[in-house]
Parts: C-alpha cells; sequence; structure tokens
C-alpha cells in the first residue's frame, strides 16, 4: 500500500514551506518516524517524518520549491522491499518538474482576482474546491478575514470612485515616481515573514481600542540584589542572573492581582485565562520572533531564566519550533536593549496587555527631600481598553513597579 | 477634465472597455472613425461573414441534405435578399452597441482619433472640424486592417478583401482565394456554397497555420470533399485583370514551374495588419514593437504612462474575443482592481461547416516545448446524436498532461463546434483536469458527449469506441 508523505502542520500562521534537503532517495528503505525531507519556514525548520515503515516511492517535491500546508511531497510503498527501484516516471522530460504538480490546482478565475486585490498568496488560502481548488467562495473569505471592518477604505489611485463592491487594491498602488528617483529606488517583495507581522501588527491595532500607559521604575534594588548574589546565581543555576527574570515575575504578580490583563475578548465573550504563559520578544536577524514562557507562574526565577536563555540560544541557530512560540497570554517586549527611552508597544493579538521595557539611565530624582541620582527604567503598558479599565491597566503597572522597586514582595508574594 | 477616460476606436476592444470603465463609475468618451460603432468585426468582419455562412447553410443542407431526411425542396436563392438580410444584421448589431454606450452614457465622437500626448486626443470630424479631449487615461483600440500583396492593388470589384467578398454584386463562376486562413476558408466556403468554383492558394504547405495539424489535415480533407481545390506552397506572385475576369500568376513557393489561374474574383485573405497609422504615435512617444504593434506591459500600458492599447493593435491572436477581455482588464486596471487576461485560453473558431474550434495548445506546440502529454480522440462517427444527424465529420481531441492529467489542449472540428469549446475553455481556466472533464455529466443524446468521451480517451478508456 502506498501511503502520501504529506506536509504538516506548521503552526498558526505558517501556510508554506520551502523544501529543503531529501534525507533519503527513491527507493531507500525507510523507518516509520525516520526524517525524510527537511521544510524551512520563514520561523522555523522542521523534520517531517516518515509516516510508516517502508520504501520511499517517488519524490514529487524537488529542494527549493514552494509547498502549502497539506500538499503531497512523496509517497511510501508500505513495507515494499528496498532492492525494488523506483518505477521510471512517464514524465521523466526535461520539461516535466515545470508541469504543475498534481495537487497544485490554480485558483479559480474569479478567486484568482479577489486574491491578487486582497495581496494574499493562492497558497495561503485552504481551497474547498476538487483537490484543494482555491474557489471564489474562499478567497472571499481570506479576503474579509484579511481586512478588518474598521479599516477605512483606502481609495483607488485616481478620483473615480470605483462601485462600493470594488475592493481595496492592495498591490502596487503607488503613483510612479519621476523617472530620476525611479532609477534609484528598489523595490523588494516582503518576505512572508515581514507579510505577516504586517497583518498581525495592522489586526492589532484595527480590532483593539489600545491605549499605552507610563510609569518609571527604580531599579536600585535589583540591580544590588542582582549585583550581590550574581556569581552565586550562575555558579548554582548554570546562567545569568538577568533583569528579564524579574520582570516576568513582577508581571505574574500584577497579571494574577489584574485578570483582565491575562484576558482576551471572543465575539461578546471575555476569556479569563488562568494559566499564564508570557511571550518574550527577542530581535533575530530574520525579525521579531516571540518564544513563550509557558506555566511561568509555576516556575522558579531561575527556572525563567534558564528558559529564556535557552530560547535565544535555539533562536540564533534557528531552531526555535513553531509550538515555542504559540499560545502566550502576555508579552513583554524590551525595547531597551537597542536603548529606547521610550515607546509604546502594539499588542500581540488577541493578548490584552503588553509590557514595554525600556533603557536603564541614571536620572535625577528626588528621595527624601534629596536630588540623587537613580538606575530609572520608564515602563509602558500598552492594553485593550474594551476589557481592561484604566484604574486595572495603572495598578498593573504600579504593581510591577512595586515589586522591582522592593523584590521582598516576590518573597511575600504581595 | 471633462472625462476620466477616452477610447480610440468602437470595435469590440473599444466599446466593451468603455462600458466596463463606465460600468465601474467613469466618464468616458469614445471616438470613432466609421459612422456605426462596433468596428470591423461587426460592420464588415465576423458578424456579416457569420450571416452569409448562415444563410449558405442552410441553402446548401436544403439542397444536399434534406432529400436523405424525406423532405423534397429545390432551394433556390436571392443573393441581393441574402446581402439584404446579411446588412439587417449588421444593423441590429451596430445599433444595439450604440444603445449600449447611450445607455452608459458614454460620449460618443464619430471621427478620427489623434493621440497628442498623455491625456489628449484631438478629433478630426468628417466634416474637418477638429476638437481636443482631455482625459486621464486613454484606450487605443483601433483593430487592425487588411494585409496587402505587394504588387496587387485591392479594387474590391474583382480583386477583393474580406469586405469585398461580404457585397459581391453576383456569384463567381470561378474564385480564387489567397490564403488558407480563417478568412479565406469561411468567405470561400460562402461562395462554393453558393456556385462558385473556390480555389484556395496557401504559401504554407498546410492550411489554417497555427491550429493543431491533426486537425488542419482532417478538415483539408473535409473541404477538399465538398468541393474546395487547395494549391499548398504556392504563391500568387501577380494577377492580370481584364474584362472577362482575372489571371493569376501562381508560382511553388519552393520555386518551379509558373501557373496562370483565371479567376472571376481573387479575395485577398492573407491576414490581417494592425492599424496604427493617423494616431500620431511617434509623436507621442508611443513605441512599436517589432511586427509594428504597439507595445504593451501586463497591464497593457504603453510606453507613454497612462495610454494604453489592447486587441488587434497589440500582440496576440487578433480575436474579437480576445480584445473583449482585453478591454475590461484595462478599465479593471484603472479602477485600481486587478485586471487580467489569461492569454493561455483563449478559444479560436472557425465558422465553416462543419466548424473548427479549439483552445490552448496543439500538439505540436507541446512538442515544441518537450511537454510530455497524453492525447484523447473521439470521433463524431461514433457519437449517437451525430450519426442522426448526419453530421458525423470531424472529431474532439483533448490533451492533458501526461503527469498530472492537467488539460493543456482541446481542439473540435465538427458541427457546433464553436459552441462545445466553451465547456473546454471553462475547465481549462479552471485548471481541470481530463478525468475532471470526464467525470462531468453531459446530457445525452448531444454531441458534446464526443467531448466528455475524449476525455476518457485521455485515460485510454472511452466507452463508445
Amino acid at each position: 500500500m502506498t501511503i502520501e508523505i504529506k506536509v504538516p502542520t506548521l503552526g498558526e500562521s505558517v501556510t508554506e514551506a520551502t523544501v529543503g534537503q531529501w534525507f533519503k532517495k527513491p527507493g531507500d528503505a525507510v523507518e516509520a518516524d525516520e526524517p525524510l525531507v527537511e521544510l524551512e519556514t520563514d520561523k522555523v525548520t522542521v523534520e517531517v517524518p516518515a509516516p510508516a515503515a517502508g520504501v520511499l516511492g517517488n519524490i514529487k517535491v524537488e529542494q527549493g520549491m514552494t509547498v502549502s500546508i497539506g500538499a503531497v511531497l512523496g509517497s511510501i510503498r508500505e513495507g515494499g522491499a528496498a532492492a525494488a527501484p523506483a518505477p521510471a516516471r512517464p514524465a521523466a522530460t526535461p520539461s516535466a518538474t515545470k508541469a504543475p504538480a498534481a495537487s497544485a490546482m490554480p485558483p479559480a478565475p474569479a478567486a484568482r482576482k479577489v486574491l491578487v486585490e486582497a495581496g494574499i498568496a493562492a497558497s495561503e488560502v485552504a481551497g474547498s474546491g476538487r483537490r484543494g481548488q482555491v474557489l471564489k467562495e474562499d478567497a472571499v473569505a481570506a479576503a474579509a478575514a484579511a481586512r478588518t471592518p474598521a479599516q477605512p477604505a483606502a481609495k483607488a489611485p485616481a478620483a473615480y470612485v470605483a462601485s462600493p463592491l470594488a475592493p481595496v487594491p492592495v498591490q502596487q498602488m503607488r503613483a510612479p515616481s519621476i523617472a530620476n528617483d525611479a532609477m534609484r529606488e528598489e523595490r523588494v517583495k516582503m518576505t512572508r515573514l515581514r507579510q505577516t507581522i504586517a497583518r498581525r501588527l495592522k489586526d492589532a491595532q484595527n480590532s483593539a481600542a489600545m491605549l499605552t500607559t507610563f510609569n518609571d521604575v527604580d531599579m536600585s534594588a535589583v540591580m544590588a540584589l542582582r549585583n550581590q548574589y550574581k556569581d552565586l546565581f550562575e555558579k548554582r543555576h548554570g546562567v545569568k542572573l538577568g533583569f528579564m527574570g524579574f520582570f516576568v515575575k513582577a508581571c505574574l504578580q500584577a497579571l494574577k492581582e489584574i485578570p483582565a490583563v491575562n484576558a482576551e475578548i471572543d465575539g461578546q465573550d471575555i476569556i479569563y485565562k488562568n494559566y499564564y504563559h508570557v511571550g518574550v520578544a527577542v530581535g533575530t536577524d530574520k525579525g521579531l520572533v516571540v518564544p513563550v514562557v509557558r506555566e511561568a507562574d509555576r516556575l522558579g526565577l531561575a527556572e525563567i531564566e534558564q528558559t529564556i536563555a535557552a530560547f535565544g540560544r535555539r533562536a540564533r541557530e534557528g531552531r526555535l519550533g513553531i509550538e515555542d512560540m504559540q499560545g502566550g497570554t502576555f508579552t513583554i517586549s524590551n525595547g531597551g536593549v537597542y536603548g529606547s527611552m521610550l515607546s509604546t508597544p502594539i499588542l500581540n493579538a488577541p493578548q490584552s496587555g503588553i509590557l514595554g521595557m525600556h533603557r536603564i539611565e541614571e536620572r535625577a530624582v528626588v528621595r527624601a527631600g534629596q536630588i540623587v541620582a537613580r538606575p530609572m527604567m520608564y515602563l509602558a503598558l500598552s492594553y485593550d481598553h474594551r476589557i481592561v479599565d484604566g484604574r486595572e491597566a495603572v495598578t498593573f503597572l504600579v504593581r510591577v513597579k512595586e515589586c522591582l522597586e522592593d523584590p521582598q514582595r516576590f518573597v511575600l508574594e504581595l | 477634465m471633462p472625462h476620466d477616460l477616452i477610447v480610440i476606436g468602437t470595435g469590440p476592444g473599444g466599446y466593451v472597455c468603455a462600458i466596463r470603465a463606465a460600468q465601474l463609475g467613469m466618464k468616458v468618451a469614445v471616438v470613432e472613425k466609421r459612422p456605426t460603432h462596433g468596428g470591423t468585426c461587426l460592420n464588415v468582419g465576423c458578424i456579416p461573414s457569420k450571416a452569409l455562412l448562415h444563410a449558405s447553410e442552410r441553402y446548401e443542407e436544403a439542397g444536399n441534405g434534406f432529400a436523405a431526411m424525406g423532405i423534397d425542396v429545390k432551394p433556390k436563392f436571392d443573393l441581393a435578399k441574402m446581402l439584404a438580410f446579411k446588412d439587417e444584421g449588421v444593423k441590429g448589431n451596430v445599433d444595439g452597441v450604440g444603445f449600449l454606450l447611450k445607455k452608459n452614457k458614454i460620449d460618443a465622437f464619430h471621427g478620427s482619433g489623434r493621440v497628442l500626448g498623455p491625456g489628449r486626443v484631438e478629433v478630426t470630424f468628417i466634416n474637418g472640424e477638429k476638437k481636443v479631449l482631455e482625459a486621464k487615461s486613454i484606450v487605443i483600440a483601433t483593430g487592425s486592417d487588411i494585409a496587402r500583396l505587394p504588387g496587387i492593388e485591392i479594387d474590391e470589384r474583382q480583386v477583393v478583401s474580406s469586405t469585398g467578398a461580404l457585397a459581391l454584386a453576383s456569384v463567381p463562376h470561378k474564385m480564387l482565394v489567397i490564403g488558407a486562413g480563417v478568412i479565406g476558408l469561411e468567405l470561400g466556403s460562402v461562395w462554393r456554397r453558393l456556385g462558385a468554383e473556390v480555389t484556395v492558394v496557401e504559401y504554407l504547405d498546410r492550411i489554417l497555420p497555427g491550429m493543431d495539424g491533426d486537425v488542419a489535415r482532417s478538415f483539408h480533407r473535409i473541404l477538399a470533399r465538398q468541393g474546395m481545390t487547395f494549391k499548398l506552397a504556392s504563391k500568387v506572385t501577380a494577377i492580370r485583370k481584364d474584362k472577362g475576369g482575372c489571371t493569376a500568376v501562381v508560382v511553388p513557393a519552393a520555386g518551379g514551374a509558373t501557373e496562370e489561374l483565371g479567376a472571376d474574383v481573387v479575395l485577398v485573405s492573407i491576414g490581417r495588419v494592425p492599424y496604427t497609422e493617423g494616431l500620431g504615435l511617434a509623436k507621442a512617444g508611443i513605441a512599436l514593437d517589432e511586427r509594428k504593434r504597439i507595445a504593451v506591459d501586463a497591464q497593457f500600458q504603453t510606453s507613454v504612462p497612462g495610454i494604453y492599447a489592447i486587441g488587434d493593435v497589440i500582440a496576440g491572436p487578433m480575436l474579437a474575443h480576445k480584445a473583449e477581455d482585453e478591454g475590461v482588464a484595462v478599465a479593471e486596471t484603472l479602477a485600481g482592481q486587478a485586471g487580467h487576461v489569461n492569454h493561455d485560453v483563449i478559444p479560436n473558431v472557425v465558422y465553416t461547416f462543419p466548424e473548427v474550434a479549439s483552445v490552448g495548445k496543439s500538439e505540436e506546440d507541446l512538442k515544441a516545448a518537450g511537454i510530455a502529454y497524453k492525447a484523447g480522440k473521439f470521433p463524431f462517427t461514433a457519437n449517437g446524436r451525430a450519426k442522426v444527424n448526419r453530421t458525423t465529420d470531424g472529431f474532439v481531441k483533448v490533451l492533458a498532461d501526461a503527469a498530472t492529467d492537467r488539460i493543456l489542449g482541446v481542439h473540435i472540428v465538427g458541427a457546433h463546434a464553436g459552441e462545445m469549446i466553451a465547456e473546454a475553455a471553462v475547465i481549462m481556466e479552471f485548471g481541470g483536469s481530463a478525468e475532471d472533464l470526464a467525470r462531468t455529466c453531459h446530457a445525452h443524446p448531444t454531441l458534446t458527449e464526443a467531448v466528455k468521451e475524449a476525455a476518457l480517451g485521455v485515460d485510454k478508456r472511452a466507452i463508445h469506441m
């Protein structure tokens, strides 16, 4: 029996991947779950395991080609003898590779138009037609999902008022530059990751009633604690004592007190999440990724630091898995590492809160009537005002500040 | 600026572009040189030739086919009435376009258009007056003109183009057709049915250049059986006119002994050339391609931003429906939508009897491109409806990718082929496979069952063979 090797689900917002190296040749014997081929997505590289033991039949998709979720990569003949050579394919002419793969049905004509106008690749849409063809209804649904109702209808380039049904054109709507300038412009296609980031950020802005509240925190106590114990900590836990662990802990304390910040809106309902998966935004050379420290409230500060350190290592090696980045309930973003003084982070939808950290700087502050220099950091909390009240947001940030200024509160869980 | 768009030419490309643009909210002006709209197609092309093809086909059928069905008639025909019938059909169509333009509030200017530059078109009216129109965009849809042979003057009486061949005063005894393309074979068929001895001279060694070779060979045999004479691989180098008629000097294309052929009427139908004369293209800086067609980009924009061109005046097959789709695409692009024409799926029909219709790639195209394909072929002799109708000439051929089964081309010779090709175009536009077509239920008894059987034939499992 022949079993198809299909592109597995690669996680939210990932709809296609590039085929990397095949580890096996047609005719090779394979064990069940043995890795067969690499798939590279914008974020991660995954290995596709053999669905069953047998002999690799044909390879439908060669290295370098782009495939969508569910596409057939090749097949395995279950229990076949390794010696049996792969049957020669009738279409083994030079041009056969150019022929569209059987599963790669082009979108229906009307669907194609809708997709182009919405700036969506056909491969990003799950087709409901025969053999996965993207039909008009699929395209219309995908375009509606990509477009949010609050978005003001950008007008077509010229002043004609097109019929109200005319979709908003996304592609290359820009008027041509004057020739001298045009020569010095470079048009670069956005990577899928960039497009996804762009779409999600805009979605968040369009759906949430987003608002930012600020506070500042005196880092003296945390820094003193860190200085006192950093060597011992590293020796004992095998990881450097940074600031992030303190911030995660402080946020957990505040999230437990203000559950709305850890909640999300779903239609008419609010979903309160009685678990705490804290995303920590880190920049990599491929763009921003947000690995999630799961069940952060059950981890000690050392375990949190260890988890974050492991994420950083794996991100640099490109081995961060999709599952590492899913399911966050709250996010912490640290613009301070780049030197930011103050910023208003955008929510990581559908989450309702994101904490922005900034650079620590000695600033003149007044303590007991005296002007003194203290290591200060501005804090920003962007929140969805639809479910988080102003009082709650401010209280949240004050609690984070209090915890950091007096780390003894961690011990007492105050 | 009074208009959003000016369209020069109201043939199928131009008037459709104008109407689509008006539907999308633009204020549109059209400039038309003829007193009536519709261009070559409606006035002196597709529409009048179809009227004569229809009438002459009925006449021939009444004379040859009715007796076998038990109908005993001796048909007579009145050429003047037949031409009047044709003119009436033309009038109905051109008036229809005029009505549609009015209905869509499109301003029509009857005169010659000349492009002065981006957004500016000068119209010269028949009385010599001039007027400059201004708009944001211009679409050039001036179509094509008949191609002429050097040294052979077309007088539209003895030596005619397609235009003259639609209005001959009497049926010629002998007719010589130069060029075995669509126009020559259609008009040659008309006059052969009405009694002319028709000889077709073609430079290439085959008829219907560009169409599938298998189709052309089969169709050649059918036409020869109907009484049309062919001189392939030959060219006409000169025509001598005298009182009684003309004498054409015919030379084998490869060289050799000349031959003289007498004819009352010579039809020059060697193709058509883009109509770009007097449009002021060079002055406006609009570039032409190597074959003197207006060069356009994927959005049909010429080398001058804001000026577009569609239809016969640009590259691609000179077909009304291709021009129409391009007109729609330009109008939609101007409205900020994603206008698009799939040039790989444009049907092509020869309206003779039987008809010839094709869409997509021919076997020759596929071989040249090195694409592995499978062919399924089904003759109308094995189709029940064709049998009782006694229209068993021809076949359906479906070409599909050997690896993916995707349909790459469909070719039909047979009665109503021009209507049947539509289902092939639809399934190809959806990227369908031969099996998809074969698994689609077709009504019985119809000629379209032959299409289904040919699709089954790709997998070597036709039922009725």
